[in-house]
C-alpha cells in the first residue's frame, strides 16, 4: 500500500506511547479489508437466502426455502427415476418372467439386498443363513420346507408361516423316543433299519413326513432323509424336538417357529385365485400390507437365488 | 563498522535506516516491468509456446474421437488407442510422482526454471502485460504518464481494448480447459447454443474470472503470496544450484558513470537499475536471492546490455551458482550430487512403473470375491456349496461375451452362470456364481480353486482368478 510504510520515524500513530513504543495507524492491506468486507456481505447473502434465526415459533425461511429434508427428497426422487423403469417392468411382469431377464434378474437381486436385510435378516442371517442355534431356517441351501418355485416363496411371504408337530414326551417311551433319535440320525446318511422304519410308520411320524421321510411341502414338514437340519443333527436336540414338537400348545419348551405375514391381502388374492374365485369376496378388511406385492416379488426373486433356486 | 564500534551504546533507530529502502509491495503498487529483447528472452517465449499444447490438444482426433479426453462422467482416460480406467490410476499417481520430482530435480541443478519459463502464472502474466505495455506504455514513466493523463477517447478505447483482449484470452483459456474433459467441438456448440452443462458454464466461469484476475491483477503477488512452490525453492536449492545471480565482487562498489564513462575506481555495476526495471516481479536482484526471484533472466539480458554498451564483459549479471560467486569454483560434476542422484533414481522409478504399466495394460479385469455370509453351505445330498461373485470388467472397446469355469479343484462344478454373458465396453457385470463338491471329495476346511473367464469371440483373451474353497472341519 502507498500509505503503508513500514518506517515508524514518519508514521502517523494514536498519539499512544509506552515505553517509547508508539502505537501507529498504519491500515492493513486494502485486498485484505476488501476481503473482509466481502466476507460481511456473503454472510449477509446467506442470512437472507437460507434458514438463519431462531424465533420463537420457528426459524426464518430464507428466501429459497432451502431445507435439509427437502434436498433428502429430491435426491432420493432423483434415484425413484432411475429406478422407475426398472421397478415398473418387474410390477408388470411375474416373477418367473422376471427370473428370465438377465438384466431385470440383475437389478432385482442387487436392489433387493436392502430390502432383505431390512426385513428378513434379522432371523435368516446376512446371506440367508441364520445364526447356528438360532432356529431359523436357512435360506441359502437347497432344501424348501414349503417349496422353492418362486411362486411358493411368494406365498410364503405373503401369508407367513407356522410350523407345528405334536410334543411326544406324553405319547412315547423312553426307548422309544431312543429309537426315533436313532432313526432320525441313520436316515440322513440312508441308513435305517427296517425296525427303525417300522416304528416310524407306528407312532405316526409319516402321517406328516411322509412315507419316504421327505417331509410333506403342503405341510411344510421337515425332510427327514436329507443332510439338511430344520434345526439341529445333534441327539439331543433332534430328541428335544421329539419330545416338545414344535409349536405345540401347552408345552413351554416346544420350538418356536413362526413367520410372519408380509403382505395378508396379496395371500388372501393368492388363495382366491388358486380356487378361480373373485378375491373381492375373500377380503374381509383387516388384511395387513406390511411389504408391498412389488417387494415380495423381488424378495421372493432374491431368496431364490440365495440357494440357486429350485 | 569503525564508528559503530566507538559508540558504546549504538542507536536501535539504526536498524530502521538500514531497512529503509526495504519494499514489501503487497499489491498496492503495480509492477510495470520494462521488456528488452535478448537471449533469455527468446528462451521464455520458446518455454512459453509449451503452452500451445494445452490450446491445441482437445481438437485433435483420433479414429473419429477426442485424442486425448479425460472422461469424467465415464470415469476413464483416453488417449489414442489406450482407454485408462479407474483400476489403472497408479500409473497417473507415478506420472505426478515424475513430475514432481523432475520439479525438484530441475529446480536443484537450474533453479526455478519452471516459474521462469513454463508456470501458467508467468506465461499468461507476460502475455497479459505485452497487451498492457503496448497499449498504455512499457516503461513505468510512461505507465504513469498514462493513467495520470486526462480522460480521452485515445485513453478510454486503450483502456477499453485492453479488458477486452484480456477477457477474450480468459474465456479461450476457459474453453479450452473445460474442453479436455468433453467432446471439444460439441462443447463450443454447446457454449454458443447455450445448451452447455452446469459443470461446462462453472469451470468456465472459474477459469476466466480466474485468469482474468490472476493474470490481469495479481500477477507477481500470486508467486509471492499464494504459490506454496516459491517458498520450497530455498530447501531444493545447494551451493552448486545455478540462478541468475549479481556478481558482487565484480560489481561493488556501485556508481554511477562519470563524464559518459564508467568510474574506474568505482565496480562495473553503474547502477542503472535496467535489471530492476525489467523484472516482472519489481525485485533488485543486486540484493541478492530472494523468494520473489522466479529466475527468468530478464535482469540478465538487461544487464548484458548495459555492459555492451559501456564496453564491459558480459555477465554481471549471470546464471552462476553460489560456489562459482563465492569461490570461483566449478559447479561439481552432477553424478558427484546426492541431491540429483536420489531425484535421478526416483525420476525412474517413476518411468519405469508408468512404462511397465502401458506394456502391462490389459483388456479385462477379472475379480472373484468369496461370500463369507455364509462362507459355505451344506445342502440335502450332503455336498458342500460356497458362493462367489464374480466381477469381470471390460476395458475394450467392444462388447465381450465371457463364459465362465472353473479348475483346480477335484469333484467341484458350477452352478448359476451357465450361459454367456455379453459385457459391454467399459462396463462391469456381477455375478452370483455357485460352486458345490460332494462332501467326501473335500479333503482339507480350505481349498483352492481357479475361476477362468473365457472370452467366446476372442479366445485369445483369457483371464483367471484364483480364490477359495471352504467347508466344515
Amino acid at each position: 500500500m502507498a500509505d503503508n510504510n513500514k518506517n515508524p520515524h514518519d508514521c502517523p500513530d494514536t498519539g499512544h506511547e509506552w515505553d517509547g513504543i508508539r502505537e501507529l495507524t498504519n491500515p492493513p492491506p486494502r485486498w485484505w479489508t476488501i476481503a473482509l468486507y466481502l466476507s460481511g456481505l456473503l454472510v449477509l447473502v446467506y442470512f437472507i437466502l437460507y434458514p438463519s434465526l431462531p424465533l420463537v415459533t420457528g426459524n426464518t425461511k430464507g428466501v429459497l426455502g432451502w431445507t435439509q429434508i427437502n434436498e433428502y427428497k429430491e435426491d432420493m426422487e432423483k434415484i425413484e427415476a432411475k429406478r422407475a423403469p426398472f421397478e415398473d417392468r418387474i410390477e408388470a411382469m411375474s416373477a418367473a418372467e422376471v427370473l428370465e431377464d438377465d438384466e431385470l434378474l440383475r437389478y432385482a437381486v442387487g436392489s433387493s439386498k436392502v430390502l432383505y436385510g431390512d426385513n428378513c435378516a434379522a432371523c435368516h442371517g446376512v446371506g440367508g443363513y441364520p445364526q447356528p442355534g438360532s432356529g431359523y431356517p436357512i435360506l441359502a441351501d437347497d432344501d424348501w420346507l414349503y417349496g422353492g418355485t418362486v411362486e411358493k416363496i411368494i406365498e410364503t411371504l405373503a401369508k407367513g408361516r407356522q410350523g407345528m408337530m405334536p410334543a411326544h414326551a406324553e405319547l412315547l417311551s423312553e426307548a422309544e423316543v431312543d429309537e426315533l433319535v436313532q432313526f432320525v440320525v441313520n436316515n440322513s446318511n440312508g441308513e435305517a433299519t427296517e425296525a427303525q422304519w417300522k416304528l416310524y410308520n407306528e407312532k405316526g411320524c409319516v402321517a406328516c413326513h411322509g412315507a419316504d421321510a421327505k417331509g410333506i411341502q403342503q405341510l411344510g414338514s421337515a425332510n427327514l432323509a436329507d443332510k439338511v437340519w430344520r434345526f439341529s443333527g445333534e441327539p439331543d436336540e433332534i430328541r428335544h424336538t421329539i419330545l416338545h414338537g414344535v409349536n405345540a400348545a401347552n408345552d413351554p419348551q416346544t420350538r418356536i417357529a413362526v413367520m410372519p405375514a408380509w403382505n395378508e391381502k396379496l395371500a388372501v388374492r393368492l388363495e382366491a385365485e388358486e380356487y378361480g374365485d373373485d378375491p373381492e369376496e375373500y377380503y374381509e378388511g383387516d388384511e395387513t400390507e406390511r411389504l408391498s406385492e412389488t417387494e415380495i416379488k423381488k424378495l421372493a426373486i432374491y431368496v431364490h437365488q440365495l440357494g440357486g433356486g429350485e | 563498522m569503525s564508528e559503530q564500534l566507538k559508540s558504546a551504546e549504538p542507536n536501535i533507530n539504526d536498524i530502521y535506516d538500514e531497512v529503509s529502502d526495504w519494499h514489501v509491495n503487497a499489491g498496492g503498487s503495480k509492477v510495470v516491468a520494462k521488456r528488452m529483447s535478448g537471449r533469455f528472452r527468446r528462451l521464455k517465449w520458446f518455454g512459453m509456446s509449451v503452452w500451445l499444447i494445452f490450446f491445441i490438444g482437445p481438437y485433435l482426433r483420433w479414429d473419429g474421437k477426442q485424442a486425448i479426453l479425460f472422461d469424467i462422467p465415464n470415469r476413464q482416460f483416453n488417449f489414442l488407442d489406450i482407454t485408462i480406467f479407474p483400476q489403472d490410476i497408479w500409473m497417473l499417481s507415478l506420472t505426478l510422482l515424475f513430475f514432481a520430482i523432475l520439479l525438484a530435480a530441475v529446480t536443484s541443478i537450474a533453479g526455478r526454471v519452471f516459474c521462469g519459463y513454463f508456470c501458467f502464472q508467468t506465461v499468461w502474466t507476460d502475455v497479459f502485460t505485452f497487451i498492457e505495455t503496448r497499449l498504455e506504455g512499457d516503461t513505468p514513466q510512461k505507465a504513469m504518464k498514462f493513467k495520470n493523463a486526462p480522460l480521452s477517447v485515445s485513453k478510454i478505447s486503450r483502456i477499453t481494448l485492453k479488458h477486452t483482449l484480456w477477457l477474450a484470452i480468459a474465456l479461450l483459456t476457459g474453453v479450452t480447459f473445460a474442453a479436455w474433459f468433453t467432446d471439444a467441438y460439441q462443447l463450443w456448440h454447446d457454449f454458443f447454443t447455450l445448451q452447455a452443462s452446469l459443470a461446462a458454464w462453472i469451470v468456465l466461469g472459474m477459469f476466466t474470472v480466474g485468469t482474468y484476475v490472476f493474470a490481469g491483477f495479481m500477477r507477481e503477488q500470486v508467486c509471492f503470496w499464494l504459490c506454496p512452490y516459491a517458498r520450497l525453492q530455498g530447501v531444493m536449492y545447494d551451493q552448486d544450484t545455478v540462478l541468475p545471480a549479481y556478481d558482487a565482487e565484480r560489481g561493488e562498489p556501485r556508481g554511477k558513470l562519470k563524464k559518459g564513462a564508467v568510474d574506474s575506481s568505482k565496480g562495473s555495476c553503474i547502477d542503472c537499475k535496467v535489471c530492476v526495471a525489467v523484472c516482472p516481479t519489481g525485485i533488485d536482484i543486486r540484493k541478492g536471492q530472494q523468494e520473489g526471484c522466479i529466475t527468468c533472466g530478464m535482469c540478465i539480458d538487461a544487464c548484458d546490455s548495459i555492459m555492451d554498451k559501456t564496453n564491459q564483459p558480459r555477465g554481471l549479471i549471470r546464471y552462476a551458482s553460489y560456489k562459482d560467486l563465492h569461490h570461483n569454483a566449478a559447479p561439481a560434476a552432477l553424478y558427484k550430487r546426492p541431491r540429483v542422484l536420489i531425484y535421478s533414481f526416483i525420476l525412474m522409478i517413476a518411468l519405469s512403473g508408468v512404462g511397465y504399466g502401458f506394456a502391462t495394460l490389459s483388456t479385462t479385469e477379472f475379480q472373484v470375491i468369496h461370500n463369507r455370509q455364509p462362507v459355505f453351505v451344506q445342502l440335502s445330498d450332503g455336498s458342500i456349496q460356497n458362493r462367489y461373485t464374480l466381477k469381470m470388467l471390460n476395458k475394450t472397446h467392444e462388447a465381450m461375451e465371457v463364459k465362465y469355469a472353473i479348475s483346480g479343484l477335484d469333484g467341484a462344478t458350477l452352478h448359476g452362470i451357465d450361459e454367456s454373458v455379453i459385457i459391454e465396453p467399459g462396463k462391469v457385470i456381477p455375478l452370483q456364481a455357485l460352486v458345490r463338491i460332494p462332501d467326501d471329495k473335500l479333503n482339507t476346511e480350505l481349498e483352492h480353486l481357479t475361476f477362468i473367464a473365457n472370452v467366446v469371440s476372442k479366445p485369445d483373451i483369457s483371464v483367471q482368478y484364483e480364490s477359495i474353497f471352504m467347508g466344515p472341519k
